[in-house]
């Protein structure tokens, strides 16, 4: 035990770090999501095949690639992000943008059309029947696959690691690599930081989704 | 909902704006492009003879990234039969009617879904070693995948089982079969049916997620490219780092591309058989897509 309370200050920002990666690359994908999913359900279809292809993309691209491409491959363009942090929000936010879309999207879908044909015959134009609308009715819809995608992003968040981003999983890797003999301890540790992040997550989910589902 | 309900059919001046923007879009998009060219142009980066390279059978190159490419399908294809296997043991194990059954398998679901996958496979491979079992980096690569993939397919398959129609089972025991008969014979074969495009999509989920032997040392497609990378740039500097890196990503991005298609293939041919699919849920939740970790609980 004492092992770890020596180390308990890298773990500590090991764990700040996973989690504001986490939390700053999850607001970005919810914001760059809901845009993608506007632009697929929009009446113009040049918005509509660009939103399409970028989730065709990166949903068949591995997140590894994608954090391959801006770590190594964006200086041949003489494009640089400032810190290695930065690099790693943007990968994580781009690649989870395209599962965002697919929920938000799949929470449009099961609107029903009465509310939208509603909003119309009341004169709404489309940006206000998706803003006032039909938006606000989706994302009560879509709260429990929203949830699990942000649970799926703070784990996927460990693969930072392998890009010299100093998380909870690469602080395993060095510890592993220092102290052999704790690694179980390392171990351990290093899941339970996860897991303080998933199950709060998963049971804060719970909660809102019973506090918004939409009774029909 | 269609998307059409959302917004009038546009008149003869909506039209009008909307190919205006359009076309300046999409010019917006080309010189984006254009400029990221120019600049990859300016370094050099697009001249024919460093992408030659990709194609070059002297130096290695395309013997190397095939040999990789195969190695990468290797790999996912040993995490995704293990897998299916386990995890129809696992989904079975669950719906069983004893607690001393069903609890272990629950637990041990819900343990190798709430971890992330990187983890579990660098546990594998650091701390399997510590204990005496020597493993390679194929091994602890294929058994991260398969052990967080298990956990995943159980409840997939799980959901299939339960969606099969009761009277399927209930004919099956009128017949005079065993507990395990009505299960083997009856329920999980028409569940697999049912589950099959999903089957198939998350083996897209598993092949994205081999790129994780990147990080640990196995010699998949990336890691194949960063140390041709290595060795080339000690004979000729750095001039064919970006080809190599593009030329890997896409390998992957193609392959991937081509499973989705399989997969959506397979989803409207049993769609098409009303029999098998009245209410497959075909798609994957986009959390199981994303790779490297779904849902750590089940939410609903």
């Amino acid at each position: 035990m004492s092992f770890l309370a020596d180390n308990f200050t890298l773990l500590r920002d090991a764990f700040l770090t996973t989690l504001s990666l986490a939390v700053v690359s999850g607001v970005l994908a919810l914001l760059l999501g809901t845009i993608l999913a506007a632009m697929r359900v929009s009446p113009i279809p040049a918005l509509r095949a660009l939103a399409t292809f970028y989730v065709e993309v990166f949903r068949n691209t591995p997140l590894t690639v994608v954090f391959f491409f801006l770590a190594f491959g964006l200086v041949y363009v003489d494009l640089q992000f400032p810190s290695r942090f930065i690099t790693a929000v943007t990968a994580l936010a781009l690649y989870t943008a395209a599962f965002v879309c697919e929920a938000v999207r799949s929470g449009i879908n099961s609107v029903p059309p009465g509310q939208a044909e509603a909003a119309r015959a009341l004169g709404l134009d489309f940006r206000q029947t998706l803003t006032t609308v039909v938006l606000p009715q989706a994302f009560r819809t879509v709260v429990p696959p929203l949830g699990n995608v942000w649970i799926a992003l703070a784990k996927n968040t460990s693969i930072a690691a392998g890009f010299a981003v100093t998380d909870l999983t690469a602080v395993l890797q060095r510890l592993a690599n220092a102290s052999a003999d704790q690694l179980a301890l390392v171990f351990v540790a290093v899941v339970v930081g996860y897991l303080m992040i998933t199950l709060p997550s998963a049971w804060g989910i719970r909660v809102l989704e019973r506090r918004l589902a939409i009774v029909r | 909902m269609t998307a059409s309900v959302l917004f009038d059919v546009p008149g003869p001046a909506a039209r009008r704006r909307q190919r205006l923007g359009s076309v300046l879009g999409t010019l917006l998009v080309l010189l984006l492009i254009g400029l990221a060219l120019w600049r990859l142009g300016v370094n050099g980066q697009l001249d024919p003879a460093r992408w030659a390279i990709l194609f070059d059978t002297r130096v290695n190159v395309p013997q190397r990234l095939l040999e990789a490419l195969v190695d990468t399908l290797q790999v996912a294809a040993v995490g995704m039969v293990a897998a299916t296997l386990l995890g129809a043991l696992l989904a079975v194990g669950r719906l069983s009617d004893h607690a001393w059954v069903r609890l272990p398998v629950a637990a041990t679901i819900e343990f190798f879904r709430a971890v992330p996958l990187l983890v579990l496979i660098l546990f594998c491979f650091l701390f399997l070693p510590q204990v005496g079992i020597s493993i390679s980096a194929f091994g602890a690569l294929a058994l991260g995948l398969t052990l967080y993939n298990m956990a995943v397919l159980a409840e997939i398959i799980r959901a299939g089982i339960l969606s099969v129609d009761r009277g399927q089972s209930e004919a099956a025991y009128a017949l005079g079969m065993r507990k395990w008969q009505v299960m083997s014979f009856v329920l999980v074969p028409q569940a697999v049916r049912r589950m099959l495009p999903v089957l198939i999509a998350q083996l897209v989920v598993l092949l994205k997620d081999s790129s994780l032997g990147f990080i640990v040392g196995y010699m998949e497609l990336l890691r194949t490219a960063r140390s041709l990378v290595e060795t080339l740039n000690f004979e000729f500097g750095g001039i064919y780092t970006f080809p190599l890196y593009v030329g890997a990503g896409l390998m992957y991005i193609i392959v991937n591309v081509l499973l989705s298609w399989l997969a959506r293939y397979v989803e409207k041919r049993t769609r098409r058989d009303t029999k098998a699919a009245a209410t497959t849920e075909a798609e994957l939740p986009a959390d199981v897509q994303m790779g490297g970790g779904g849902g750590a609980v089940p939410v609903r």
